[in-house]
């Protein structure tokens, strides 16, 4: 299985996605510069985190206009598996691909710290190997993360099954003190309407070798080689 | 022609100054000359009353690969692969707009590490305010950390460690320091020394406008917030990251002879260092550099310091191939000049000559002084005073004492600042800031790993500037061997007030000379650094705050040890038994005097006990370690519990004696060589033995149980009411 990691000016998680993916995950991997119009020949995307130029005006508010971006909104129509973390989540939003926004952390302050996630679902192509309610320890590093959507929207969003992660404490309860930045209802990521595409704050491309504190992301980034598996059967 | 007096303090020059570089140029110098003159004799760059000074410190070592004199040091640490770096003040800049100030120093010294054809993979910082008790300094502490965490996180550079510290004299002087670490091939080592005439010098990044005019002179002078405002430049990380990015794709081809930076005193400092480093000369006109204002004349274009701008010097026939890399990066960029044969720094503005002088005029030729060195009386009677004629703590105050201590400035916990710097960028940090006495960053590609660490006792170097300046080099040593790292080397930033006055030269000198020595013993040779001086207000210096980054090797990146200590673990005290409390935290927070002599320190004891920890660690003996540095013994096992949150029972009683009998010095006097271990009870004989082996002194505390200290009938101490009281002392505003 072949993933693609998208590079904007700015993009600084992309080392960390590529390495997760060969290094953690064992799997083929390459770098996608967002002038490129075309990601053919890959099976999976990743947009990674990082301050996509320079995060000015708004977090992912210029990058979704890059070339390459036009070619991810047709990989995702078409059912194919996308992943967006932390800036690439906020890059996702601000594209339309997912519904949402991340607004300023409540603290104001930028927070780099290990949390916990609940799975909340196993309909999405990163979370289908994952037993919905486990808990992952994951990191977070960003100053705009703060999950929010308009109250009918957030009551579709759980009515259709698209809320995929959220913070709780080490024993799968969500608490406000488990919510490192004010989300809404402790969302920390969330999927489009088919599933396919998923963004999360946290950061699973950091979390690939228990070296590094832990390797829960390797849950979420393998579990979509089972969907590639079966389509491949 | 004759130049005013007014004309030379703008460029910060004295009249002796003036008629040197008259008589070196058999002429009056052109008003770009002066400026340019003025900027690389300045303090900052030409480093005039500490380069005499500097050349005390061991330079060399199997291991150097890159002393000082370019934009990094680089040591060998296997693998083909190098590390470079460099810590540098931005001091100056900070005390007047904090967020700018410190996130500019973070790309100043990030472009040193890629300069050198490094990838920075991790920044320290160490920083100096006065009490929070002020709003003016929770504003600078606010703010620099703003600016740091900004700059750094958005360039996806983890931030693992530094140090914090809290003096009344820092209160209109903070210090600034941030030092980067970057991992570069050996063949890939880039050199800033032009060569080659014919050459092009290529000019890219961030348009020229006119910020920073004179920063390089401002930083050198008392009270710049009065005479140099507007100076200041911002930075754009995001330009810098596209540099970034863009100069490591480019030293992958063979066309660039060099790079070079434009940090402290803008073009001028960049092409006259290339230029002298090489034996070159280098001509360019100032028509051809992309300006963000109108209007900009030859001075100002040659003396801004705006930010995020590199000097390449290319093969012509590499031009097109140099520029295609930039322009994928959307980074612009001017040719603006050659390479010559004739050593002169030729400045042209649309093609008359501005400025023609030999580059060595500006470097080499830069006069150097040596001041009258005096210590202050003043200081000397405050080291003599005698802490031991003190009442000893009543026992009962134990509990206060220590949870006041913990709580301190000084000691408590960083989390609060720590929690805005990203550390887990990268994926290398494998020991995080607050997890241990030094970072642990893993080298991708290999088994081994680096420890790093900032540090510095001011007080100690205050009151005794020799011993001081030793115990800077030996803690932040003994910091990364806490980890089980082997120091390598380091690098240092030297802040201290108006050389120009005998007491502050004294302690420059006093304190470069015992941290040279401890360099020596230790064998952690100096590969880089910086100078900063005139910190000071209304005549008052700043402590004297040789920060010293430290960085230790690690084979295998498995064996390293945090500071947590383990339910169920023994606690050695490793070193010596007898602590003092002169220059104590203890003496400042209870009894409210900076006075009484550091600790002595015996540097083959230091080694010792170093290499007894490092062997201990990488034999996989021991659970953690950490040095005993401010608040004593008390407060290190206090802050090893707090991280295993874990209470113990120990027995101090044999520490009695030797602290003559009294309880304060017992717990909470200080002392150099000290590290306290955490050891599973089976394992115990061995380290024992390995100690008794290296004829380093040892003695089993006690062990590791319950949820309070438990100490020779003391009161108890909670590990809860410990924990809250470190964890909540520091608080961001």
């Amino acid at each position: 299985m072949k993933f693609g990691v998208v590079t904007f000016p700015g993009s600084n998680g992309d080392h960390d996605a590529l390495s997760a993916i060969e290094l953690g995950l064992r799997e083929e991997v390459a770098p996608i510069w967002h002038k490129e119009r075309s990601v053919d020949g890959f099976d999976a995307l990743i947009i990674p985190g990082g301050f996509s130029y320079g995060d000015y005006l708004r977090g992912g508010a210029i990058a979704r206009f890059s070339p390459i971006m036009d070619a991810v909104a047709e990989f995702a129509a078409a059912g194919k598996p996308v992943l967006g973390m932390c800036n690439g989540f906020q890059i996702l939003t601000e594209a339309g691909l997912l519904p949402g926004a991340l607004l300023r952390n409540q603290s104001l302050r930028f927070s780099c710290k290990w949390v916990n996630v609940r799975v909340e679902t196993d309909r999405t192509p990163f979370t289908q190997a994952i037993d919905p309610g486990t808990v992952l320890r994951l990191p977070i590093a960003h100053g705009e993360g703060r999950y929010f959507v308009d109250p009918e929207t957030l009551e579709q969003l759980k009515a259709r099954d698209q809320i995929v992660f959220r913070y709780t404490d080490a024993h799968g309860v969500e608490t406000d003190e488990a919510n490192p930045n004010g989300s809404l209802d402790n969302i920390a990521g969330v999927c489009n309407e088919a599933g396919n595409v998923v963004g999360l704050m946290p950061h699973p491309e950091r979390a690939y070798d228990a070296l590094l504190g832990g390797d829960d992301g390797l849950k979420i980034l393998g579990s979509v080689l089972r969907q590639h598996a079966r389509q491949v059967a | 022609m004759t130049v005013t007096d007014q004309t030379l303090r703008e460029v910060a020059l004295t009249r002796e100054e003036y008629d040197k570089i008259v008589a070196l140029l058999g002429r009056e110098p052109s008003p770009v000359e002066l400026g340019m003159f003025g900027a690389m004799w300045s303090e900052h760059c030409g480093y005039k009353h500490s380069r005499p000074l500097l050349r005390m410190f061991p330079t060399e070592g199997e291991r150097v690969l890159q002393g000082p004199g370019e934009n990094a040091g680089v040591i060998d640490i296997g693998d083909g692969l190098g590390a470079a770096f460099k810590i540098e003040s931005h001091n100056h800049p900070s005390a007047i707009e904090p967020y700018q100030g410190a996130a500019t120093g973070v790309g100043g010294i990030v472009r040193d590490i890629f300069t050198m054809g490094a990838r920075p993979v991790a920044l320290l910082n160490s920083l100096r305010f006065g009490p929070l008790t002020s709003a003016r300094n929770r504003y600078l502490l606010s703010g620099v950390v703003g600016g740091i965490g900004g700059y750094g996180n958005c360039l996806g550079i983890p931030t693992v460690a530094g140090d914090i510290y809290f003096a009344d004299s820092y209160s209109s002087n903070p210090l600034v320091n941030a030092m980067a670490v970057g991992i570069v091939r050996h063949d890939m080592i880039t050199r800033a020394r032009a060569s080659g005439p014919g050459n092009l010098v290529v000019l890219v990044g961030a348009d020229t406008g006119r910020d920073g005019i004179h920063g390089a002179t401002f930083a050198s002078v008392d009270n710049p917030e009065e005479s140099h405002r507007g100076v200041v430049q911002v930075g754009n990380p995001f330009l810098e990251k596209l540099l970034l990015e863009a100069c490591l794709e480019l030293l992958e081809t063979d066309y660039v002879v060099a790079m070079q930076d434009l940090g402290a005193a803008g073009l001028t400092s960049s092409i006259v260092e290339s230029a002298s480093r090489g034996g070159v000369g280098i001509e360019i006109d100032v028509a051809h550099v992309s300006r963000r204002e109108e209007g900009m004349n030859a001075y100002e274009i040659m003396l801004s310091e705006s930010q995020e701008r590199m000097l390449v010097i290319v093969r012509e026939d590499g031009l097109d191939a140099v520029r295609e890399i930039f322009e994928r990066w959307d980074l612009n960029s001017d040719v603006i000049g050659k390479v010559t044969e004739d050593g002169n720094v030729r400045v042209l503005e649309h093609g008359t000559v501005v400025a023609d002088v030999p580059a060595t005029y500006f470097t080499d030729e830069c006069p150097t002084y040596v001041r009258p060195s005096v210590e202050d009386p003043a200081v000397a009677e405050l080291r003599a005073f005698d802490p031991d004629i003190l009442p000893d703590l009543n026992p009962d105050q134990f509990g206060d004492t220590l949870l006041t201590l913990l709580g301190s400035w000084n000691i408590c916990s960083r989390e609060p600042v720590v929690r805005t710097y990203d550390h887990t960028i990268m994926s290398n940090t494998v020991l995080p800031p607050l997890d241990g006495d030094a970072a642990v960053v893993r080298i991708k590609g290999t088994n081994r790993a680096l420890a790093m660490k900032t540090d510095c006792n001011p007080r100690y170097v205050y009151l005794d500037p020799y011993v001081g300046g030793q115990h800077v080099v030996a803690e932040t040593a003994r910091n990364v061997a806490c980890t089980g790292a082997k120091p390598a080397a380091l690098t240092n930033c030297l802040n201290f007030g108006n050389p120009e006055r005998p007491p502050v030269y004294y302690q420059l000198e006093q304190a470069i000379r015992g941290m040279a020595e401890a360099a020596r013993a230790l064998e952690t040779p100096v590969i880089s650094g910086n100078v900063s001086l005139y910190n000071e207000t209304d005549g008052v210096p700043v402590l004297p705050t040789p920060t010293v980054g430290m960085v230790g090797l690690i084979d295998d990146v498995e064996r390293h040890v945090g500071m947590a200590a383990r339910r169920g673990d023994e606690l050695i005290l490793i070193g010596p038994r007898s602590a003092t409390l002169g220059a104590s935290e203890y003496l400042s927070m209870v009894h409210d005097r900076v006075a009484g002599a550091p600790p002595g320190i015996d540097l083959q004891v230091e080694r010792t006990v170093q290499e007894a920890v490092i062997e201990l660690v990488a034999g996989g003996l021991i659970s953690a370690a950490h040095d005993t540095s401010e608040g004593g013994l008390a407060v290190a096992i206090a802050e090893m519990l707090i991280a295993g949150d874990t209470g113990a029972e120990l027995d101090l009683s044999p520490l009695s004696e030797a602290n003559g009998g009294r309880l304060d010095r017992m717990l909470f006097g200080e002392a150099a060589s000290r590290v306290i271990v955490a050891v599973e009870p089976a394992r115990r004989d061995r380290v024992q033995q390995k100690l008794d082996d290296r004829g380093v002194e040892h003695l089993l505390l006690g062990r590791c149980s319950g949820d309070s200290l438990r100490v020779n009938g003391l009161p108890e101490v909670p590990i809860e009411a410990m924990s809250a009281a470190w964890r909540t002392g520091l608080v961001l505003d």
